[in-house]
């Protein structure tokens, strides 16, 4: 599952004037390459999730749920979102307050590096930390000299998530902080009040709407990464196999029921974020 | 509470934005820091409330010196151009913030704080919006209530940006007039800024007039209307002729009592006109407006284009009997000379 990072519901339609609508066909045609691609790519294969999930019955379903493996990697993916969300959720606050308040060097730098991990592949973000902390990497000797295992790992697959899911928070707040300015900030701070207090009492609630909705993408993105964590995970069954990762090994060795039944739970992952993506996105429209 | 300022100077990046500020406001005093935009009136309001650090130079409250103390315990009320009202707040608890981020020594009870903001937002004769949203008030009105915000903690000091620059002409009237009894009323040190002359000479009992980030003079409005320190301040307070060496010959200006070689500012009242004969008139008028109780007439040099105005009474006009294209003799009751 992959998280959009824009929201689109400003797209409303508008009443244009006749002479700049389009003929009929070309209205109809559009929109039916629009609906034939969702039902083609996004419906059609949603169906055969659930439909093959449940081929064998709902038994099957839920033995396949329920077996160690699964269990083990639903619990991690649970803690990887656990660890880091909340720590990216302040790693964002910070990073768009200091964008957004403070004048300093290389300020248009840090704000192009927020953006990173969105514009490399996540495989490649996963080999950096395979390059510092692999047995050849930089701090390899140290860690197998003091005994630490960060990769092939929970620290590990806890590190690329983290880089991962980095930008989310902070590209919701940026632009509202920015479009927001520090007017009542400054105001709460002259009236008497403390920076925590002014944090807390004025500037949290006023960005609180686009923090969940960071927060919610983050938390989507966290549980559902796939290429980083692969590379960083080492697959090992019961261990460090994520949901997605714990599909592909399913999957690879023929348990299609146990690969699908993992989909549909990340997939209804889906369609919950999506749900209440819908209603973020209505709640800010409304502010 | 007294303000001194001594030697302050700021630059952003390479601009200067204020140059060895000294500046002195007694206690109780409304001040105008008048100014066109970008003179550095903005910036020099907030260093004195602490929102800006000064390169140089101290801010003295009181006799104390606070160049280093956070704009949080500078006990001073600010009130900022576009109110900066909490917009998630109703009206009432955006009056009672200051008093309930007071620590809690200081801090009053629920019941206190209820009593004072109903009495602040009664001063302010709004009490009855006070369950409503920042979004549903008009300009006007959140201007009203951003003060009663800022008087709540009791500032020994009250600073407002551009108080009036967002309202409407006849709002902005209303307030103007409102806004010089409550300072009779409180009697609180306030200081506010404008770039409207007429504003800073109806409301304040004292204006400065800055001019690119420099102090250009200071004094009460009838000094600085009647005894303009320089040509900036005569040609930025009020309507002023200017008639330059370069522009006019001597002759013409020696005619109607202009000391040649100079160049004069003339206040539009301060030129009498008088219909007039071919052979000594000196002027002729071009056009006429009505501005109420005033009549401006445009007026140009025989034989040129140079445009320049006299202003009088609607009565007296109207005795004269001028029209469009009449040959007027000038007199000039005052000139400023620099």
């Amino acid at each position: 599952m992959s998280a959009i990072a824009y929201p689109i519901n400003e797209a409303k339609a508008v009443e244009r004037p006749q002479a700049l609508r389009d003929p009929d066909w070309v209205r109809w045609s559009l929109t039916a390459v629009a609906v034939g691609f969702i039902v083609l790519f996004l419906c059609l294969p949603l169906g055969i999730v659930i439909i093959e999930a449940f081929s064998k019955g709902w038994q099957t379903y839920w033995s396949a749920l329920t077996q160690p493996d699964a269990q083990a990697a639903m619990q991690l993916t649970l803690l990887t979102a656990l660890v880091t969300v909340p720590l990216n959720t302040v790693f964002g606050v910070a990073a768009a307050w200091a964008i957004t308040r403070f004048e300093f060097r290389g300020k248009s730098l840090l704000t192009t590096l927020i953006d990173l991990p969105f514009s490399v592949s996540p495989v490649i973000s996963g080999l950096i930390f395979v390059l510092l902390f692999g047995a050849q990497g930089w701090f390899g000797e140290w860690l197998s000299a003091h005994d630490v295992k960060v990769l092939f790992a929970v620290p590990g697959i806890l590190l690329a998530t983290l880089f991962i899911t980095f930008p989310f928070v902070a590209r919701e707040l940026i632009p509202l902080m920015q479009e927001m300015g520090s007017e009542e900030e400054e105001a709460a701070l002259s009236l008497g009040a403390s920076g925590w207090r002014t944090f807390f009492w004025v500037t949290l609630p006023n960005i609180k709407w686009a923090l969940l909705y960071g927060v919610l993408l983050c938390n989507a993105r966290a549980m559902g990464e796939f290429g980083a964590v692969s590379v960083v995970s080492g697959h090992i069954r019961g261990l460090t196999n994520t949901l997605p990762l714990h599909v592909e090994v399913s999957y690879n060795e023929y348990d299609f029921v146990g690969a699908f039944a993992s989909a549909s739970i990340l997939a209804g992952l889906a369609i919950v974020t999506l749900i209440l993506k819908s209603a973020l996105e209505w709640r800010q429209a409304r502010r | 509470m007294s303000i001194l300022l001594s030697n302050i100077s700021k630059k952003f990046g390479r601009f200067s934005a204020l140059n060895n500020i000294n500046l002195e406001i007694p206690e109780g005093e409304l001040v105008a820091l008048l100014g066109p935009s970008g003179c550095g009136k903005t910036t020099l309001l907030r260093i004195i409330a602490g929102l800006e650090r000064p390169d140089q130079g101290r801010v003295l409250l009181n006799g104390e010196d606070k160049t280093e103390q956070h704009v949080s315990h500078r006990g001073i009320g600010f009130v900022f151009q576009h109110y900066a009202l909490f917009r998630h707040m109703t009206v009432f608890d955006n009056v009672a913030f200051g008093l309930r981020v007071k620590p809690r020594r200081e801090r009053p009870g629920e019941h206190e704080i209820v009593k004072k903001v109903h009495a602040l937002l009664e001063l302010v004769q709004l009490d009855w919006l006070h369950d409503r949203y920042p979004d549903q008030l008009s300009g006007g009105q959140r201007q009203r209530i951003a003060l009663a915000r800022a008087l709540a903690v009791e500032p020994s000091v009250l600073l407002l940006d551009e108080p009036f620059g967002a309202l409407d002409a006849s709002v902005r009237k209303d307030l103007r007039q409102w806004l010089r009894n409550l300072h009779h009323e409180l009697n609180v040190t306030s200081i506010f800024v404008t770039h409207d002359q007429e504003e800073a000479m109806e409301v304040a009992s004292r204006v400065v007039v800055l001019n690119q980030g420099r102090i250009e003079q200071q004094g009460s409005p009838s000094d600085i209307y009647d005894h303009p320190a320089n040509a900036f301040v005569s040609r930025f307070i009020g309507q002023t002729n200017v008639f330059t060496p370069e522009q006019q010959d001597d002759a013409w200006l020696a005619t109607f009592g202009l000391q040649p070689g100079k160049t004069a500012h003339v206040r539009p009242h301060d030129i009498d006109i008088e219909k007039s004969s071919e052979q000594d008139a000196q002027a002729i008028l071009k056009d006429w407006q009505h501005l109420g109780a005033l009549i401006r007439v445009e007026l140009v040099k025989n034989g040129s284009n140079d445009r320049f105005y006299a202003e009088m009474p609607n009565e007296h006009f109207k005795r004269l009997q001028l029209d469009k294209g009449d040959k007027v003799s000038l007199r000039i009751r005052q000139a400023h000379w620099f």
